[in-house]
This record gives structure tokens, sequence and C-alpha cells, in this order.
């Protein structure tokens, strides 16, 4: 399987996604440039974290419009692998590859530390490996990471089964004191209709290298691999 | 003729902050009366800021070899130490204290922007932040002013993409006019692919990279705007305003064209600007250069000549390419979509030549400008302060023990100093990097992973003000000696230090006292623990003493000791968990209305570890 780590100039969590699938998962990858107009034959796309275009405006609203994200649309749409964290979740909001918004946390403060997250459903390929409601630690670092959605669409999202991770307590449990930002029914991660495009802000890469004593965050990259292998 | 080519004053000169000695001095060294652009120029260069002119001869009493050290004390932009056989670390600390004090937000993410150049400026790639603040009391009017500051360094930092592993917040009231920032940075770089900030080779180009020039941050100059043209002064904003992003694809842009091997050498553009660093290069490669000021891309219309000389916009850097490769290093700016001007070549001789549209408007030697050339050195005046010989005859023992002992319990736990302090440092990415590994294993170093070597780092900023307050020569010392603590409980071998000192008045003899006696305390323990100062930053203030309440614990050293060590044998949380025994004692005496200094002076290298003994 062939990834591929989109490089905005204000993408900073790129080195680390690559470092885990090439150093770690032991995969192929390239970086695409923000620039580019192809995404030399990959089979997975990553939009890493970061502040994309310096985000001054709104977290993503201009990395919508570079020329990478005309092709990662066009893969998208075609039913290619699309996978965002942090600015990258807030980036495929921006593009309207996932519904909903990502707005500023409820304190209005930027916040980095490590919360417990649990998986939601094991029909994607992000968590075919995961235990449905077994907590994960895995980091955020954001200021606007507040999910946000309509009625409608909240409602859509659970009978689709298309939210993947809420944010939990470190027994697994929803609880309020456990959502980091305000997000609507704890959500942490979802992914569109046809489940190929999938968002998440919490970084499961900052959670894989076992010199940074856990690796929650190794079974949701194992899981692409499985879902390949299997 | 215009009004910044006529002869210069003397009032002049002292309203920029210049001595009328040192005016004298000027008019010397050029032959002649100097005109407004050059006395802006000296100015600056031999503000305290830039030339160390009243710290200087105390500075080099302090140890600064060691088996480790790459780079001697102030030979390069940042301290520059082996890990192994091929990395090195390049890590220094800088103050940023008057700008934070003005301007909370940008004041302190500028701080963060700078410290970050420096490092990256050698050509190595920052992995780790650190800081030390110093705020007034957390229930003053003007906390909410901390907040801003807490946020100019969580946003600055956090979009730049370099985890913020470690620091301090203390509270004070003795801070609640003078506040401190200060912020250190750490990096990485190949031993032998470092940059020097230097200018040499006839006819290479110079380049200014980065953000436009604008008229932020001319401060010294803008005193006297008034005399030249009596409505613009307004519109100078004294403090400069931050760009991560631009500093993010500087720190790329700049880390590839110095790998493209056109570089012959680089200078991050910070306080005094444009003029700090064409002096400071040519005075080290002892070559002139010949600057056209009108290329230099600038923010808006109309600049004069020195308000582009001294601009402390932020994000650029000074560029002397080697001549023939100018395309590689305007392909890689391109690339970066970042400015990339040439504004001028190097010159024979060693005088700089900045011309605006044709005219001269300033000819100086550099050498006359920068430390260890032509700028003053003093050796001030000191003498004991009164407060000193007061405290000295405190006794611990005639300490009454409190009634209500629950109360002192409550209180020490409740005091901001000690709680804990994740509302303000959750607000830094302290894991951006995927290097920090003390996020899940904590100690009381920050252990920073080094991902292509068998090593990591450990880094630590210590100090205690009051400690330094009540007796600056064992304060001192006791701030060197926690670091190194701090370090070794971590499983580091401290290494080196990079310093901070933060003191009030140096014309003032008994502040100047403080000064003086914290630098023996710091070469006293430096020496005794084989741990070089590679260099740091001083901020002295001159304006401090005016509040004689706020000029009592101004008096702030920083110390970050660390050293490589190997994996395997990291982390020493168990320790954390037994306390901190000296930590309660620090505000039990705060509580008590004096200040203690426990008289701890490292005897041994063995000693320091205290922590390690048994009954933990």
């Amino acid at each position: 399987m062939k990834f591929g780590v989109v490089v905005f100039p204000g993408s900073n969590c790129d080195d680390d996604m690559v470092y885990v699938l090439k150093e770690i998962l032991k995969q192929d990858v390239v970086k695409l440039w923000h620039k580019e107009h192809t995404l030399q034959n990959c089979d997975f796309i990553v939009l890493p974290g970061g502040f994309s275009y310096g985000d001054y405006l709104r977290s993503g609203a201009i990395a919508r419009f570079s020329p990478i994200m005309q092709e990662v649309i066009e893969f998208a749409n075609k039913g290619g692998f699309v996978f965002g964290v942090c600015n990258g979740f807030q980036i495929l909001c921006e593009s309207h590859l996932l519904p909903g918004a990502l707005l500023r946390n409820t304190d209005g403060k930027f916040s980095c530390k490590n919360v417990f997250v649990r998986a939601e459903t094991d029909e994607t390929i992000l968590t075919s490996s995961l235990r449905i409601g077994k907590a994960l630690k895995i980091p955020i670092a954001h200021g606007e990471g507040r999910f946000y959605a309509d009625e409608k669409t909240m409602l859509n999202l659970r009978q689709n089964n298309q939210v993947i991770f809420r944010y939990c307590n470190s027994e697994g449990h929803i609880v309020d004191d456990a959502n980091p930002n305000g997000s609507l029914e704890n959500v942490a991660g979802i992914c569109n209709e046809k489940r190929n495009v999938f968002g998440m802000m919490p970084h499961p890469e900052r959670a894989c290298d076992a010199n940074l004593g856990n690796t929650d965050g190794l079974g949701v990259m194992k899981s692409i691999l499985n879902y390949v292998e299997a | 003729m215009s009004d910044h080519l006529q002869p210069s004053t003397v009032q002049t000169a002292q309203k920029l902050g210049l001595l009328p000695e040192e005016f004298e001095k000027i008019k010397q060294i050029l032959g002649r009366t100097p005109n407004f652009n050059e006395i802006s120029i000296y100015s600056v260069m031999w503000s305290e800021h830039c030339s160390y002119k009243n710290s200087i001869t105390w500075l080099k009493t302090l140890p600064r070899d060691g088996e480790h050290m790459l780079a001697k004390a102030g030979e390069e932009n940042a301290g520059l130490v082996a890990i192994d056989d091929e990395l090195a670390c390049a890590f220094k600390i800088e103050s940023h204290n008057h700008p934070s004090a003005i301007e909370p937000y940008q004041g302190a993410a500028t701080g963060v922007g700078g410290i970050n150049r420096d490092i990256f400026t050698m050509g190595a790639r920052p992995i780790a932040q650190l800081n030390s603040l110093r705020f007034g009391n957390i229930n003053a009017e003007r906390t909410a002013f901390n907040e801003r500051r807490s946020k100019g360094i969580g946003d600055y930092g956090n979009a730049f993409g370099v985890p913020t592993v470690g620091g301090e917040v203390f509270f004070d009231d003795s801070f609640n006019v003078n506040i401190l920032v200060n912020a250190m940075s750490a990096g990485i770089v190949k031993q032998g692919k470092t940059v020097k900030a230097i200018s040499y080779g006839e006819g290479n180009p110079v380049f200014i990279v980065g953000s436009a020039t604008g008229k932020d941050g001319i401060h010294g100059a803008t005193f006297a705007s008034g005399d030249l043209h009596d409505d613009s002064h307004e519109d100078l904003p004294a403090v400069q305003v931050g760009d991560p992003f631009q500093e993010k694809l500087l720190l790329e842009a700049t880390l590839e064209v110095i790998d493209s091997g056109a570089v012959i050498g680089m200078q991050d553009m910070g306080a005094a600007g444009i003029i700090c660093s064409t002096s400071e290069m040519s005075a080290k490669g002892e070559h002139g250069m010949k600057i056209n000021l009108d290329k230099v891309p600038t923010r808006q219309k109309g600049m004069e000549p020195w308000e582009i000389l001294l601009s402390e916009s932020q994000e650029r850097m000074l560029v002397v390419v080697k001549k023939g490769m100018e395309n590689v290093v305007q392909n890689i700016f391109d690339k970066w979509d970042l400015n990339c001007t040439q504004i001028g070549e190097v010159t024979k001789g060693e005088r700089l030549h900045f011309y605006m549209n044709d005219t001269l408007i300033a000819d100086v030697p550099a050498e006359s400008l920068v430390l260890g050339g032509g700028a003053p050195v003093y050796k001030r005046d000191y003498k004991e302060h009164a407060y000193f010989a007061k405290n000295n005859s405190f006794n611990p023992d005639n300490v009454a023990m409190p009634d209500d002992l629950q109360k002192v319990a409550f209180h020490l736990s409740t005091h901001p100093n000690i709680a804990v302090k994740r509302w303000v440092h959750n607000q830094y990415d302290s894991m951006v990097g995927t290097v920090n590994m003390s996020t899940n294993n904590p100690s009381d170093a920050a252990i920073v992973n080094l991902k292509d070597s068998k090593k990591a780092l450990a880094l630590t900023v210590d100090c205690n003000s009051r400690y330094v307050y009540a007796n600056p020569h064992i304060g001192c010392a006791i701030a060197v000696s926690e670091a190194a603590r701090n370090i070794v409980c971590s499983g580091g071998i401290p290494s080196a230090v990079t310093n901070c000192l933060n003191f009030g008045n140096p014309y003032n003899p008994e502040v100047y006292w403080q000064f003086v006696n914290a630098i023996k305390g710091m070469a006293e323990a430096c020496t005794k623990f084989g741990t070089p100062v590679t260099g740091g930053n001083v901020s002295l203030q001159p304006k401090q003493n005016r509040h004689r309440r706020s000029s009592r614990l101004s008096h702030t050293h920083h110390w970050h000791v660390r050293r490589c060590y190997k994996q395997a044998q990291h982390h020493v949380i168990k320790f954390q968990k037994c306390g901190r025994p000296y930590l309660p004692h620090r505000q039990f005496s705060k509580l008590h209305q004096f200040i203690a200094v426990p008289l701890l002076i490292p005897q041994h290298k063995k000693h320091i570890c205290p922590r390690l003994q048994p009954n933990r």
C-alpha cells in the first residue's frame, strides 16, 4: 500500500506521520507538495496536522482551494481513501468531504493533552482492528476542535454509523467531563457516508512510538494495514 | 540636504540613549560628526541589548570551556555542544521582557520567534522549546495580560511546530510591573554542517529573505523621530508583530538553502535589524558591505533610511551567497513563497556603506559597532545592597511554629506557585514532533528523543528568584545546582548551561552588586559541575529602579543544563512522587514575609542529587 502525506506550507505533523508509516509500520510513503497536481498513484492519502496556510482566517479555509486538494477531492469522490488528522480533519470539513464543522474550543483556548477516545464502530478501514468501546489514550492539540453539525446531520451520522470515535473517560464511558472541547455528543472523529473519508481531532501518530511510552494510536494505524491485508 | 544627513548633536544622541562621552567616541571613530542615520546606528549597536557593554566584563569570568563544546561562548548565535560523534545541539535562552510588558501577546510571541531563529540560522532544526515566566500577583488587575502572554507564546510556538517541553511560571508581587518572559530553544544539527554568522569574499551578493520590512520595533529612534518629522512618530509601533506561519516557511527554506551549499554566512534579524546583522557578519569576516536600502522590500511606502536600517520586523534573515549561486537561493525561496532580494554585495575593507537611491546615507566601520570591537565596555561600580545585612541577620530558628498548621497546609497547597500549572502549559503543544518522552513518563527535566540517535536530550530551566534576591551569590549557585539535580534525576548528565540574566539598572551600584554576585555564584557552581556557560542573554532594565517595590525580586536567572543520555537508562519518575522537599519551604518563607536561603553550595558532584538519598 502506498501512502501519500500532503504537505501544506504550514503543516507541522507531516514528518511525524511519515515517521510512523515509514519507520514503524514499514510502508511506502511519499510527501505530496501542496502546489502539485498529482497524487503519485498513492492508495491512501493523509492530511496531517498543522496550520496549513497559517490558518489566521479559519482553520483549513484556504487549504481547501490549494492545487493538491483539487486532486484529493477528486480522488475521494471516486472512492479513494483519505484520512485527515487535526488540521487535516478541519480541511476535510472545509472541503465538504466530511459533514459538520470544527469550531473554537468552548473555553477559547488551545489545548494539548492526552485524552481518551473509544471506537464507535469497527466498520471502517480506520477502526477495523479496534474493540468498540475500549478507551484509547491519544493526545489532542488544537484550538478549534469542537465538532458541530445541525440536528439533521447529527441524526444522519448516528443512523449511518458514521461517528468513528468519541471522547470518553479512562473506563470507556462517554461522559461530559471527558469532552475536552465541547464537541457535540463527544464526537472526536467521523467518516463520510461512503466510508472512504475519515477525520479525527486526536493525533494517533503521536501515540505510536514505544520510546514515548504510549502506543495506543498504533491500533488505528494498524487497522488500515490489516484491512488491506484481509 | 535631508535632515537625516546633517550633522547630529549630542542632545539627539542622548535622546537616543547614548552618553555624551559615547557621542565623542563616535566622532573620533568617524573623524567627523555623525549624521542622524549614523547616530541611530550607534545608539542601537551600543545599547546594552546589543553590546553587553555593562555586563561583558563579568560574563567573561564564567567558565566557557568544556569537553563537549563545539563553539565558544558568544562566537555563534547560540551555544553548540556535541551530543555524540555525529550530532550537535545548538541551544540558547533569550529574554523578551520589555516588549512583553508593553504588548503582552505580540511581545511574548516574538520572543519565541526570535530565539528559534537564533537556532535555525545556524543550520540546526529546532526540536524543543522551553520558557521561563515571572508574573505579578495572580490576583492583580494585570493578570489578564499574563494570559495574553501565555497565549502569545503558545500561538507562536504551536503554529511553528516545535514542542514546548518544559518551563517555569512564578508569581510574585515584585513582578507586578516588570514581568519576565524568557524563551529557550534547542536544535539539532550534524557536526560540520553549521553555518556561521559571517560575511566575506568581495563581490559576493547579500540577500535579505523572509518577511517585508515594516516600521515595527523601531524603539530607540522613535524617541528622536519628532526632531525630524513632527508627525511621523505616531505610527511607529514599538513592538514587533509576529507571524509564525512566515517563521515556519523561513525555517524550512533556510535549512534547505543551507543544505544547497550556496551560503557563505547567515544571520537572523532580531534586535537592531539590518544594521545588526550587516555589522556583526562583516566584522567577523573582516570585510565591508555596500547595501542599497531602497532595494529592501518594505511593507509601506516612504520609509526613512534609518527606519529600514533599524526595523525589527520579524521573520527575516540576511544571507551572504556564493557568487554565481544566486539562482539556487532564489528558487528555494520561491518554492516557499518568501521574499528573496539582493540588496547589496560584500566589499573590500571593513566599512559599511548604506545607500538610499544612490545617496550615501551612512558610512561606518563595521568593527566599531560590535561587541569585542569598538563597542564600549564598562566596569560599573557596585556596593552591597542595603537589604543584605538585614537578610544576613535573619535566623530561621527564631521563626515560631505556626499555631494553625492546617491553615499553613491549605495556603501552601493552593498557592499558585505550588499548584499544578497545567492551565498554562496545556496551551502549548508539547507533543508535536513526537520526541517528548516526558509526556507519559514525567521527570524533573524534559526528555527529548533524538530519533536518529541512541541518545536523548535532558533539558530544564530553573531558578528560584527569591533565593537570588536574598543572596545573589548563593541563590544563583543554587539555581545552577537545582538545574543539575533535575537533569541527574531524569537520568541525564549535566553538560552545558545557557543563561538569561534579568536584572535592574546597571547604573545603580546596589543593583549592579546583585548582578556581580549572581555571576560569581554562577561561575562557582558551573565550575564545580563542569558545565560551561555556552552563551545566553542579559536583560538590564535601566528604568527598573524607579519602582522600588518592583525591583525587589526582579533579579532572576534561568538555567538550562542539558546533556544527552542513553535511552535505556532514563526516567526516574518514582522520585517525583516523593515530592519536592524544598518547594513548600519557598512558599512557607513567603507566608512569614521573610526570605530564607538554605546554605547549599555544591561541594562535590556526588552530592548534587539529594533526592536519591534513602528513605524515599
